[in-house]
């Protein structure tokens, strides 16, 4: 088995999936955190579905770079979504719902319609479930996604303790003095540039999984925020990089792999939370 | 000079008042009991007050040198903090947030004030400790402590004291009043009345009788609405 990985691990494109998958696993689960904590768990989900029309539109257009008008879009909407907060009329969870579900119809429906391709239902697939893409990477793409994640990263540290404050209590933050709106944007606006780059790993449809279940488990074992950011993106990484690993030896579609391993992962946390007692319910 | 000059204040949602026409003003060192029947707008004016929601119309004017990121306040606890995995040192010197400014990490004086003020508030052995794992009235003084990271002249509490046993209320009503006897004012939401006559010095009553005055302006004038009620 090591011989075959590591005859595999010769070809670049092995190597490009592997380095993609650990840095894009690393800053979903990041920002997972606060999403989840923010409520805003299915917003991975609603905002891929965005991409995935907008990636509908710029296939119509035959634009070479899609990402021109995908990461615009996705952005645009997830600002959107994460300022209706408390204050609008529709909440939460159904902006989201109306949004994903809308963006998705009308982006099959524009394939559909426009389309030149002649195997559609394949196209979706991929785009849906990220089946082959992160196979494909160029090296091109491969910087590309590396400088992206170091900036996610970068950012993420720098305002730690912002988002820590916008997180924990947002009316506390933005009576004191802080400047709540600009860290929510700030916040918005990382987590679309990471939907869009997941969406090559594990396509649009898994997304939340990677963005919810690293912070889920790590919850399970940790009572600090700090500890919990650092053990979620630990498990997301180690998970990405098995996911892989075993979905290029046994043949299987890397997103749902990774998927699997993160819902095993969670198993494992849950199971020792509870036996160790760590988390009181 | 006053800490701050309500003006003519009129306070609500979606442009529909549910005060209005306040008229009060804060010194430094005073205690504020703010009254009301649920429902009267105490919450709503207290959030107008921080800068949460826009005043209708009217003024709220800080003095003193009252600057914004000086403002302490224990806001009521929120669904998702009950199940937040934070310690309660990370919450506590997460009061200082609003003075950091774009600097990204605390420096040792904050870190230094956080752990005087989790000694203050009594808490200092559960520092490492997850928030949630407290009891009700350990995760206010934890909130309390947060609030002076935020602020040295004025803190505004919303019901402080909700959900706690009679016990464990006494212990957080001794500990407001010696913050206030260290010099920090308090405007405090209460539906306490028998507490409110104990510790404030001054009342605010909001509903359908507005008064503003001295704890024994108000006694007085309670009195004697209720003789004419009679």
């Amino acid at each position: 088995m090591i011989e075959k990985l590591s005859l595999y691990l010769q070809y670049p494109f092995v190597r490009y999936a592997i380095i993609v998958g650990i840095l894009i696993s690393l800053c979903s689960s990041l920002l997972g955190v606060t999403l989840v904590l923010k409520r805003f768990s299915f917003i991975g989900d609603g905002l891929s579905h965005v991409a995935f029309g907008a990636m509908a539109i710029a296939a119509v257009f035959n634009l070479t770079n899609e990402m021109l008008i995908v990461l615009p879009i996705t952005v645009l909407s997830a600002v959107l979504l994460l300022r209706t907060g408390q204050n609008t009329r529709i909440k939460g969870d159904s902006a989201i719902a109306m949004i994903s579900v809308g963006a998705m119809a009308l982006g099959y429906l524009i394939m559909n319609i426009f389309s030149t391709s002649s195997n559609l239902s394949g196209d979706v697939c991929s785009t849906l479930f990220g089946s082959t893409s992160i196979l494909t990477l160029t090296e091109r793409e491969v910087i590309l996604c590396a400088v992206l994640s170091a900036l996610v990263v970068l950012i993420f540290i720098l305002f730690y303790n912002k988002i820590f404050a916008v997180t924990f209590d947002e009316a506390f933050a933005k009576a004191t003095g802080t400047a709540v709106d600009r860290y929510n944007l700030l916040i918005a606006v990382i987590t679309a540039v990471i939907i869009v780059l997941a969406m090559n790993l594990v396509g649009s449809l898994l997304i939340s999984a990677l963005v919810i279940f690293p912070a889920l488990s790590a919850m399970r074992l940790f009572g600090s925020f700090k500890k919990v950011t650092i053990c979620s993106a630990v498990i997301s990484v180690v998970c990405a990089a098995s996911g892989i690993i075993i979905s290029i030896l046994a043949g299987t579609p890397v997103g749902s792999t990774i998927v699997a391993v993160d819902i095993l992962a969670f198993a494992l946390c849950f199971i020792i939370g509870k036996a160790t007692g760590a988390t009181k319910e | 000079m006053a800490l701050l000059t309500v003006k003519n204040l009129s306070v609500g949602y979606d442009g529909q008042p549910v005060v209005s026409d306040l008229n009060f003003s804060v010194n430094s060192g005073d205690y504020l009991c703010i009254v009301g029947e649920n429902g009267s707008g105490k919450t709503t004016l207290m959030k107008t007050l921080l800068g949460l929601r826009e005043p209708l119309s009217g003024q709220i004017i800080p003095g003193d040198g009252l600057k914004r990121n000086e403002i302490g306040y224990l806001p009521q606890q929120t669904v998702v903090q009950k199940d937040f995995p934070a310690s309660v040192r990370e919450i506590v010197i997460s009061g200082f947030q609003g003075r950091t400014g774009l600097r990204p990490f605390y420096n040792r004086e904050e870190k230094q004030q956080a752990e005087e003020n989790m000694r203050r508030m009594g808490i200092a052995e559960h520092a490492d400790q997850c928030y949630r794992e407290l009891s009700g009235g350990q995760q206010q003084r934890v909130l309390l402590a947060r609030a002076l990271c935020a602020t040295r002249k004025i803190l505004l509490l919303d019901e402080p004291v909700s959900g706690l046993d009679p016990k464990v209320t006494d212990e957080m009503y001794s500990l407001i009043r010696s913050l206030n006897n260290d010099g920090i004012s308090i405007i405090m939401i209460s539906h306490d009345l028998a507490a409110a006559s104990r510790y404030a010095s001054h009342i605010l009553h909001i509903g359908d009788r507005v008064f503003f005055g001295t704890k024994d302006e108000w006694l007085a004038d309670s009195r004697k609405s209720l003789k004419e009620a009679l």
